[in-house]
């Protein structure tokens, strides 16, 4: 088996912050075996030497933000045999899509001080808008075991074993006492998607929904219960317009709980 | 049927054989249970929270702790005594040390000419924990006795679950104080022990206006073993002591914060599979999976497969699964339960009623977790009383 | 009181899978193979028709998989699989000599557990009243865990009546046990149909229930044994049905989420049975209504 030449890993970014690559760095005790065990062959971060395409297995991080980018990444689809997105920026458009329901030019010219040198696209969008891809990893930043679990499924040809269930889930499983119930905090927990070992209950902060929302969540039934552990309704709207804004789910999730104030404004009104 | 535990062969227990602890001796409990090899677990207050854990000495335990609970609302609350066992519905349950949440079950390895060798978990050399598990109400205990059916009553024996539970010495405390979400009394668990309760010590537990006095009975072989241990300063009883115990447990057959029918559950639910209560419970299900999770009784687990960086090591885990994750029912081509209604059907119809067909009894056993821990507060109580209803009503309308 | 107790009572592991290798690969279509497998040590236990395994590849993943051949002599057994996810197509990759991990036998068998009582109890191995005809319906790769109870049927010539298989696949590239499908319609026991045509098929061109039209059985006498997609079993149920045979000797093979085989991880629930434990093979009159609830 040792002889078979090892696949290839290449490590992408476009509109990021670099922490989801890190978190391949990260890995420490098992980055030397992994390095025995594929050949990294474009990793900007760890190392200037690259090798060509084509690639077996492409880490794609941040969202597709300019107009090269999306050049960029159909090059990278062509040359990859396998591409999995990693993080808010890839899977979800990541903190910078907050920019997608506003004035983009607006935006522009009050942030930036020449703004006629920035080239940007009016919207920050995930790469599975733009092109094909095979998995899709969450999270901000996304999870060390994660990566490593979808790493090693991929060189055994396995299906990753990553649930898309809730946070609930992690933390009845350590046993960390549930923040919503027994504190009256606010938690996106019950919305969003497993994967971060249920970090911040852990340490008795409500979740804040970094890993995007779990499969068929139903957002609208947590909106009351959000109410009552004192959230406004902006806040909410808030909560859920952070690192996964865009992520079709918490968009819609922050248009209800905001839509709501207008039901209720324009009733009041009445 | 439990495991032998030599809880099955036990002498009833009996009133004349009960022994007085001073509740400041429970430590030396603690001592008779650590030198025969046992680690005690039992209640402890952390995180705002009377959960389960590793004792190291009876210090830990929720001395005056008491809970006001709501649905999907759970606060500790200060107690005008000291008992230690006063609290009800926590965010835990023992499966978290009999069934725990996730368990390595076997290796394997490839070596160089494709040989694969594998190596089943039981065959490791790492010891069985030994619990003693302190504190165990008689709602918990049925819920052992419901685990016990599902994993070692059937044609094969569970490889993780039958060697703890086997292992485990069981010190029950009858229920002198049933949460407002508690009713075990209409689903015939508790809150009493009878004689026959399956663990190795039952215990009372009285608190008086500044003492509090364990009244303890042994229920197996080795838990009357435990209890003549000479460094144990049990006396006999004070002869009020069995009457408080009795009547204890009287008054809190009265004080159960919710009833659930169960005559007949069964078939309601069996005839109710298209109500349109579900497509109303559903709409406010945030189908996180907490009430499974917190189920004493929700057994279920999925499996993981992991392979090392080299490839050539693999090992199977199998870790707590529910229902309520759209993957459950998966079968090629997709997920048979893709609404949330019908994942909270499955789990409400396989509590209070397939059960029955699949083991013999109900899987509820009236703890009230369920309710408690559901953070938008569904009631199974209510949704079960909501169906009666219409099965009733639809009857009358046939008839 | 031992620090370590294994698995109870000496009972068997049956979870930790045996070695089994494969001793030939047959390609069925193509992404179906049949694995005839034969331990490299021990042997599970004898396997019935119908009952199934769980086939371990190495690193990938475990998946059900009914028998489709039960050797009469011998340990071998063969399982035949359809590459639809990562742990067949792993499996459907493997090569004579390469090693498979599985676990079984589980599951109740096509006789339903109904066996001869003694010697001279007039029951046949599949369950079924000596002499009476037998009608085999299967759609797709439905035909491989209904291929022993054939291969049974026709080795024990004058023990059953008329024995009628009826096969079905989408298009002629997808029939699986070709070889065996031919050798029955030779004898006269089989027919084939396809939804589908294409050049050079000159056989039925419909549904596996037409081709119960022409079927020459005795429905008062007549046991039926029907595995394929829930949809065609549930048609074949009713056509049978319609020719007069009762609900009680139409027996089906069904398909759940199974990850366990030993009735403790609950994936398998159709409500009020554990496919693994108290099936696959159920009767009309108890599948009926299970699969009549919608996401049940």
């Amino acid at each position: 088996m040792s002889c078979a030449p090892r696949p290839k890993l290449a490590v992408w970014k476009f509109s990021s912050c670099d922490g989801c690559q890190l978190t391949l760095l990260d890995c420490e005790e098992d980055l030397l075996p992994l390095a025995d065990r594929v050949e990294i062959a474009y990793f900007l971060e760890a190392s200037r030497a690259t090798s060509p395409d084509p690639y077996d297995l492409s880490l794609v991080e941040g969202s597709i933000a300019t107009k090269d980018d999306i050049d960029r990444i159909r090059e990278i689809r062509a040359q990859s045999r396998v591409l999995v997105t990693i993080g808010a920026c890839a899977t979800a458009g990541g903190i910078q899509a907050l920019r997608n329901a506003r004035d983009f030019e607006q935006l522009r010219s009050v942030v930036y001080a020449q703004p006629e040198y920035i080239d940007e696209l009016a919207t920050s969008t995930p790469i599975a808008d733009h092109v094909r891809v095979d998995f899709e990893l969450r999270g901000c930043p996304i999870d060390k075991r994660q990566l490593l679990e979808v790493i090693t499924a991929f060189l055994a040809g396995r299906k990753p074993d990553i649930p898309d269930h809730s946070v609930c889930f992690e933390c009845k499983r350590r046993g960390v006492t549930c923040v919503t119930v027994a504190h009256g905090t606010p938690c996106l927990g019950p919305v969003t998607q497993a994967g971060c070992g249920a970090l911040c209950p852990a340490f008795g902060r409500g979740c804040f929904g970094c890993f995007g929302p779990k499969a068929d969540p139903n957002t609208r039934a947590l909106l009351p219960l959000l109410r009552t552990d004192g959230l406004a309704d902006q806040d909410v709207a808030r909560l859920y317009r952070t690192y996964n804004a865009e992520a079709p789910a918490f968009r819609e999730a922050a248009r209800e709980a905001t839509d709501t104030v207008k039901e209720t404004a324009e009733e009041t009104r009445r | 049927m439990a495991p032998d535990t030599g809880t099955a062969k036990t002498p009833p227990a009996n009133d004349a054989d009960a022994r007085e602890l001073a509740q400041e001796d429970l430590q030396a409990l603690f001592d008779a249970l650590t030198a025969r090899g046992w680690t005690v677990v039992g209640p402890t207050e952390r995180d705002g929270a009377v959960v389960l854990a590793e004792l190291a000495s009876a210090d830990k335990l929720p001395y005056g702790v008491g809970v006001a609970l709501a649905p999907g609302g759970y606060r500790v609350r200060r107690r005008e005594d000291r008992a230690a066992f006063a609290h009800s519905a926590g965010p835990q349950s023992w499966k978290t040390f009999l069934h725990p949440e996730r368990a390595r079950l076997w290796q394997a390895d490839r070596d160089g000419d494709g040989t694969v060798t594998f190596t089943p978990d039981a065959e490791e050399k790492s010891p069985v924990p030994r619990y003693a598990l302190l504190g165990v109400h008689p709602c918990d205990l049925a819920a052992i006795a419901r685990l016990d059916r599902v994993l070692t009553g059937g044609a094969f024996r569970d490889p993780v679950y039958t060697p703890r539970r086997e292992a485990a010495f069981v010190i029950a405390v009858a229920c002198g104080e049933p949460g407002e979400l508690c009713f075990c009394a209409s689903v015939g668990t508790g809150p009493g022990l009878r004689d026959d309760a399956p663990c190795d010590l039952a215990v009372h537990e009285i608190a008086g206006d500044d003492d509090v006095r364990l009244l303890i009975s042994a229920h197996s072989a080795r838990g009357a073993e435990v209890l003549a241990d000479p460094r144990l300063p049990v006396r006999d009883p004070d002869p009020q002591l069995p009457e408080l115990a009795r009547c204890q447990t009287e008054a809190a057959e009265r004080r159960m914060g919710r009833e659930l029918e169960a005559e007949g559950l069964r078939d309601v639910l069996a005839e109710t599979l298209d109500s349109p209560v579900w497509d109303e419970v559903a709409s406010r299900c945030l189908t996180c999976g907490n009430c499974t999770m917190v189920c004493p009784t929700c057994f279920c687990t999925t499996t993981e497969d992991t392979t090392d960086l080299t490839g050539d090591h693999a090992e199977r885990w199998r870790r707590w699964d529910s229902c309520f994750d759209l993957d459950f029912s998966y079968v090629h081509g997709g997920s048979v339960r893709t609404s949330g209604r019908s994942r909270y059907r499955q789990w409400l119809t396989h509590k209070l009623g397939t059960w029955h067909d699949q083991f013999g009894s109900s899987g509820c056993v009236g703890c009230g977790r369920c309710i408690v821990w559901c953070p938008v507060g569904i009631d199974l109580t209510v949704e079960a009383a909501r169906l009666r209803e219409e099965a009733g009503a639809s009857e009358e309308g046939t008839a | 009181m031992t620090d370590t107790v294994a698995v109870a009572d000496g009972a068997p592991d049956v979870v930790t899978p045996l070695p089994y290798r494969v001793r030939h690969r047959l390609r069925e279509t193509a992404d179906t193979v049949t694995l005839d497998l034969v331990p490299v040590g021990t042997a599970l236990p004898r396997y019935r028709p119908g009952q199934f395994s769980m086939l371990y590849a190495f690193g990938v993943g475990e998946i059900p998989v009914s028998v489709s051949a039960v050797a009469s002599g011998g340990d071998a057994i063969a399982h035949t699989i359809r590459a639809v996810g990562k742990a067949s197509e792993a499996l459907c990759r493997l090569r004579p000599g390469e090693v498979v991990g599985v676990c079984g036998p589980f599951g109740n068998d096509w006789a339903l557990g109904i066996r001869p009582a003694g010697a001279d109890d007039p029951v046949t191995p599949l369950g079924t009243a000596p002499g009476e005809d037998l009608i085999v319906m299967g759609g797709g790769l439905g035909l491989s865990p209904l291929r022993p109870v054939v291969l049974h049927a026709l080795s024990r010539p004058g023990f059953y009546g008329w024995l009628t298989v009826l096969a079905g696949a989408r298009t002629p590239h997808e029939l699986v046990h070709r070889a065996d499908l031919m050798q029955w319609h030779a004898l006269g026991e089989a027919k084939i149909t396809v939804d589908r045509a294409e050049a050079g098929w000159t056989g039925p061109v419909g549904l596996v229930t037409d081709l119960l039209r022409h079927a020459v059985f005795r429905p008062e006498r007549t046991t039926a044994f029907v595995c394929g997609p829930e949809p065609m079993m549930r048609a074949s149920a009713e056509a049978l049905m319609d020719r007069g045979v009762a609900p009680d000797r139409i027996r089906l093979s069904l398909e759940r989420n199974m990850r366990c085989a030993t009735a403790w991880c609950g994936h398998c629930q159709l409500g009020r049975v554990l496919v693994c434990r108290d099936g696959p093979i159920f009767t009309w009159d108890q599948a009926a209504a299970l699969l009549a609830v919608h996401e049940l």
